[in-house]
């Protein structure tokens, strides 16, 4: 599904990926791990394709396509979701109206027919239940006033009403208690484990992973994966740290 | 305003960022001010959707009396003209509200203003005027609002609230507030901000789907919807905003 080779990424003068190669295929959970600095959210920005993450050589395929020559919006559609580590306020724009448009541009943009008001609604409702979030959070402009742990549960409402092929999660785990990182990652579980779907979890912890289990962990260090192993190389991680795994 | 009159300066602080030269061939022509009295305890109010466009000058001239215990809301759209202005001078009586909402969209060298002078004459009287500018292009876009608190005005409460979004570097905004205060119990409450779309909040949205032009566009309706949430006329509102939206997506071919 998803194919990176040799990526090398810069912000500003500052080379952050070095070569990094990785690929996931359809019904696989990867997760990255590494310390910080290593370039875990460059890469899901690069792949995302935020202004200002230059990639300066190497290639990302998804889907038989060139990824890096779409914008930012024709990614989404193309089915790839970026759950963000800091999601954004938008001060005056409700989530539902947010989301509505963003998933009927998608359909649009796919030769889909938009969804009806009513329609949308009953999907919000349904993808709110599953991560256990008050539809009058939703009626509320995106994530102002929201706590860390709130806006971390948004952004699984919003893959779950967007229903991507792709997930690229930064971080997701930070900020939630552990109640809630139970629903979270049930709600991942419940959206993405699927045949069709893949998911690239990025996290600094051992405990998202025992919620979502990944069929393989890479270590991200100095831009490149310098390991790649089951899950059982998480819990090494967890007791001996990046330093002695990523020698 | 009229032919009698001499054609303003700049030196005349009110008309500092005017744009004389389109308005000096209208000036002529022009009357006076338009002159409203709202009686002691009524409600009143007035939406400009549109200038009244003369030779690509639109000016709105309003001299409104609100009496004791009487409240007036002003909402206007000030865009489409190479000069718009509008200019409106406000005499409070004892306990009267004052409400204005406007927004001004601005394009290409077009210069767009509104410009208040509000006289607090009497005790306990209340205004609040919010002003929302999106500003593209070389537009220039200003509001210049005076606030008189005569001596006698005590436990006068005056806000405004001047907030401007510039969608290129070569645009303008001037947010002046000017009190004048002879009372000293008294709220006078200004805020100005001048600033860009907020480039996170793009990718953002962006990253869910959403094409460069809308996600402007829902930003920049939100923005300017504060100009206008004090309206208690739902249809009314609805109107004003939509010719608001009209107007903002002909600036939307402006991306940062």
């Amino acid at each position: 599904m998803l194919k990176i080779e040799n990526l090398h990424a810069q912000v500003g003068d500052t080379e952050i990926l070095k070569g990094l190669s990785l690929e996931l295929n359809a019904g696989e959970i990867h997760a990255i791990m590494g310390p910080n600095g290593a370039g875990k959210s460059t890469l899901s920005y690069a792949l995302g394709g935020r202004p200002g993450y230059e990639i300066t050589s190497g290639g990302v395929n998804f889907d038989g396509e060139d990824l890096l020559e779409l914008d930012p919006h024709e990614r989404a559609a193309a089915g790839i979701f970026l759950g963000f580590q800091y999601p954004v306020e938008i001060p005056g724009v409700s989530n539902l109206q947010f989301l509505r448009e963003s998933l009927n541009s998608q359909r649009k943009s796919r030769g889909e027919e938009p969804l009806s008001g009513a329609e949308f609604i009953k999907l919000a409702k349904e993808k709110a239940g599953l991560l256990k979030m008050d539809m009058d959070m939703l009626k509320r402009a995106v994530n102002v006033g929201f706590s860390g742990g709130e806006k971390k549960r948004n952004e699984m409402v919003q893959m779950g009403i967007i229903d991507p092929k792709l997930a690229i999660l930064d971080e997701t785990d930070s900020g939630l208690d552990i109640d809630a990182l139970r629903v979270v990652g049930s709600g991942i579980n419940a959206i993405m484990r699927k045949p069709d779907k893949a998911v690239l979890l990025i996290t600094h912890y051992q405990r998202l992973l025992d919620e979502v289990k990944p069929d393989y962990v890479h270590v991200l260090a100095d831009g490149r994966i310098v390991k790649t192993g089951g899950p059982e190389l998480a819990l090494q991680l967890e007791q001996e740290g990046y330093e002695a795994v990523a020698a | 305003m009229t032919a009698t009159l001499p054609l303003p300066t700049k030196r005349d602080e009110a008309w500092r960022y005017a744009d004389l030269k389109a308005l000096e061939p209208v000036w002529p022509k022009l009357d006076g001010p338009e002159r409203l009295v709202v009686a002691a305890g009524e409600t009143a109010s007035r939406q400009i959707t549109e200038l009244p466009m003369m030779e690509g000058v639109g000016i709105v001239d309003l001299d409104i009396t609100v009496g004791d215990n009487a409240n007036f809301a002003l909402h206007v759209l000030a865009s489409a003209a190479d000069y718009g202005r509008i200019q409106v001078k406000v005499t409070l009586g004892n306990g009267a509200h004052f409400e204005l909402g406007g927004a001004i969209l601005g394009s290409g060298t077009q210069t767009l203003e509104i410009v208040t002078e509000t006289i607090h004459a009497e005790p306990d009287a209340t205004s609040n005027q919010v002003v929302r500018s999106v500003l593209a292009d070389k537009a220039t876009g200003s509001f210049l609002g005076k606030i008189n608190v005569s001596r006698d005005a005590q436990k006068t409460d005056a806000a405004q609230s001047v907030k401007a979004m510039l969608l290129d570097r070569t645009a303008t905004a001037n947010a002046k507030p000017e009190l004048e205060i002879f009372a000293d119990d008294v709220k006078c409450a200004h805020g100005a901000t001048v600033g860009e779309l907020d480039k996170q909040a793009l990718f953002y949205m962006a990253s869910r789907g959403l094409p460069p032009e809308l996600a402007q566009k829902l930003m920049l309706q939100a923005f300017i919807a504060d100009a206008f949430v004090s309206m208690d006329d739902d249809a009314a509102r609805e109107a004003i905003e939509s010719k608001a939206l009209e107007v903002l997506e002909s600036l939307g071919e402006n991306l940062p």
